[in-house]
């Protein structure tokens, strides 16, 4: 039973992006960096988003921290990469519903990132999902007020 | 080791946890709660409420002698002189404060040193790094050995005659480790500077003796003590705090109120600004109550006798590296560790899915996580309730969370 619930939140396609990241690294010509960090647990996370013409052209990450946090890093930059800017801030706020155990809007594909939702079933390590967006609504936000 | 008896004054350990028997393994964070304890503060409010030091009435004389008897259990458990020497705060957060913004302002000046360690819990770090921000003194931090000791050699190195503060936790909350704070004391005097104690980690686990360790200041909390949360104690020698100024003014701490200017009342009161935390004062007496009946050297060597069953236990799991001394003699009643590389919020959600409660994260000391060089830990924490059957639980959990990530780490 315990297992069972175990394997809603390490669902293996989690397990994969924490294994193999994507997006792993650092642009070196970003137009944003972004470093977060978790204050109760120690999660870090330094993101780097070129933004051009209102799009997110290319997301990058490095960090460290648990599974759920690595894994959700990695699915946020796949997700946003190539999105308007608007879109990425929607992709955000569709993931806090899910996070928060609400329905989810279903226009938006969600990709991987439909695998977290088990998250929701484990409060204390929301935050340890929600940390790569934060850092991203962040850095979109800023750009935005340039 | 202690009766498994004890388990049954604490309500809350009777209870399953996703499915399993609650094991609690998180009392450096929080202790758990007798029904004594409970029942202390329930009769409280339930039979004696009422403001202290000021009702003529019936009630408000129980509460003051509840109050005030509290005080002097917790004078007799730490064997201040007099009750004077003892105020309730908050907690130790609180208590540290108090002595870094009212005696370290008083006395720190521009190119003064104030000594920590490395091993320090945050609570014993800011409020020295604000007052030496705003005073021009300078922070000293003692190195620790490699098995996260202190030596008395690397404390006399850094402490010199310029130094006004030396600052140490009795027992650390993430190694484990006792430090030698009468010794450290002694070095601390001969060069004039106050020896101040974070025992947050010692008083619910060995018997402190302030006169015997000859510090200026000690500071604790009830709540890691199987009292409630938001009651703490600052012990201070009278000789210091008759000369200290609150740093809380309000109703209760004054003696004589003018137009212009006011008096204070007489220690330890006038370190008590406001309407005082009664039930917790009488939640922390029961709880000292309670700790003196099983008797401190009793709870001393239970938790060393876990923590060496513990220590040999986990050692069994290939991977699992033990931070702090080895030698469990040198230690306190936890054990801070990690697992490979599987990150230590990982390893406590698959404990949490088999009711093992850990704390994971850098527990409040994150110089001390860079001085170790790992960015988070996990850490089992025992108290009187615990046994060795619980110490086969967690060992038996942290072999399931290996195999399930074994694959993935």
């Amino acid at each position: 039973m315990s297992t069972n619930k175990l394997d809603q939140l390490y669902r293996s396609v989690i397990m994969d992006h924490y294994k193999n990241p994507r997006n792993k690294g650092v642009i070196e010509e970003s137009s944003i960096t972004i470093d977060m960090n978790n204050p109760t647990c120690g999660d870090v996370i330094h993101l780097t988003l070129q933004i051009d013409d209102g799009i997110v052209q290319n997301a990058k990450f490095e960090g460290d921290g648990c599974s759920i946090s690595m894994a959700s890093a990695s699915m946020m930059t796949q997700i946003v990469k190539g999105k308007k800017v608007d879109e990425a801030l929607k992709a955000a706020s569709v993931f806090s519903d899910m996070m928060l155990g609400k329905g989810v809007d279903d226009s938006i594909d969600l990709g991987d990132i439909e695998a977290l939702a088990g998250v929701s079933k484990f409060p204390a390590r929301i935050k340890c999902a929600t940390l790569a967006w934060k850092a991203m609504e962040k850095g979109v936000g800023n750009d935005s007020e340039q | 080791m202690l009766s498994t008896d004890i388990r049954k004054h604490f309500p809350i350990l009777d209870q399953e946890i996703n499915g399993h028997p609650l094991v609690y393994l998180d009392s450096a964070a929080t202790s758990q709660k007798p029904r004594q304890v409970i029942e202390a503060i329930s009769n409280y409010y339930g039979l004696d409420n009422s403001n202290v030091h000021r009702g003529v009435h019936t009630l408000g004389n129980r509460a003051t002698e509840g109050y005030e008897g509290a005080r002097e259990k917790v004078r007799n458990f730490i064997n201040a002189k007099s009750t004077e020497e003892i105020i309730f705060m908050r907690g130790t957060t609180t208590a540290l404060n108090t002595v870094a913004q009212s005696y370290g302002r008083a006395n720190v000046g521009e190119g003064d040193e104030i000594v920590i360690t490395y091993m320090e819990h945050h609570s014993n770090i800011i409020p020295w790094q604000q007052l030496a921000k705003e005073k021009g003194a300078v922070l000293k931090y003692v190195d620790l050995e490699e098995d996260g000791t202190l030596s008395l050699e690397k404390v006399r190195e850094v402490i010199t005659d310029r130094t006004k503060i030396v600052s140490i936790m009795y027992v650390s909350n993430v190694l484990g480790t006792m430090n030698p704070i009468k010794e450290i004391a002694e070095i601390a005097h001969a060069h004039g500077a106050v020896m101040v104690v974070d025992g947050a980690q010692a008083a619910p686990h060995l018997k402190i003796d302030v006169q015997k360790l000859d510090c200026d200041f000690f500071a604790f909390s009830g709540h890691k003590m199987c009292g409630p949360t938001g009651i703490g104690v600052l012990y201070g020698k009278k000789e210091l705090l008759t000369n200290m100024e609150p740093i809380e003014f309000g109703g209760e701490m004054i003696d004589f109120v003018g137009l212009y200017e006011s008096t204070w009342k007489e220690l330890p009161w006038k370190f008590e600004g406001g309407t005082p935390i009664i039930a917790g004062a009488i939640g922390l007496g029961a709880a000292i109550d309670f700790l003196e009946e099983i008797g401190l050297d009793n709870i001393e060597r239970h938790e060393h006798e876990l923590a060496k069953y513990a220590m040999e236990r986990m050692s069994e799991i290939d991977g699992l590296s033990i931070y702090g001394p080895l030698d469990p003699e040198k230690r306190a009643g936890l054990v801070t560790f990690n697992l490979n590389d599987v990150h230590p919020h990982d390893v406590a959600t698959v404990l949490d899915m088999h009711g093992i409660a850990v704390r994971a994260g850098h527990h409040c000391a994150q110089p001390l996580m860079k001085w170790l060089d790992v960015s988070s830990t996990a850490r089992a924490s025992f108290y009187i309730y615990n046994t060795e059957a619980d110490v086969d639980r967690l060992v038996d959990g942290l072999r399931i969370a290996k195999e399930y990530f074994a694959d993935v780490y």
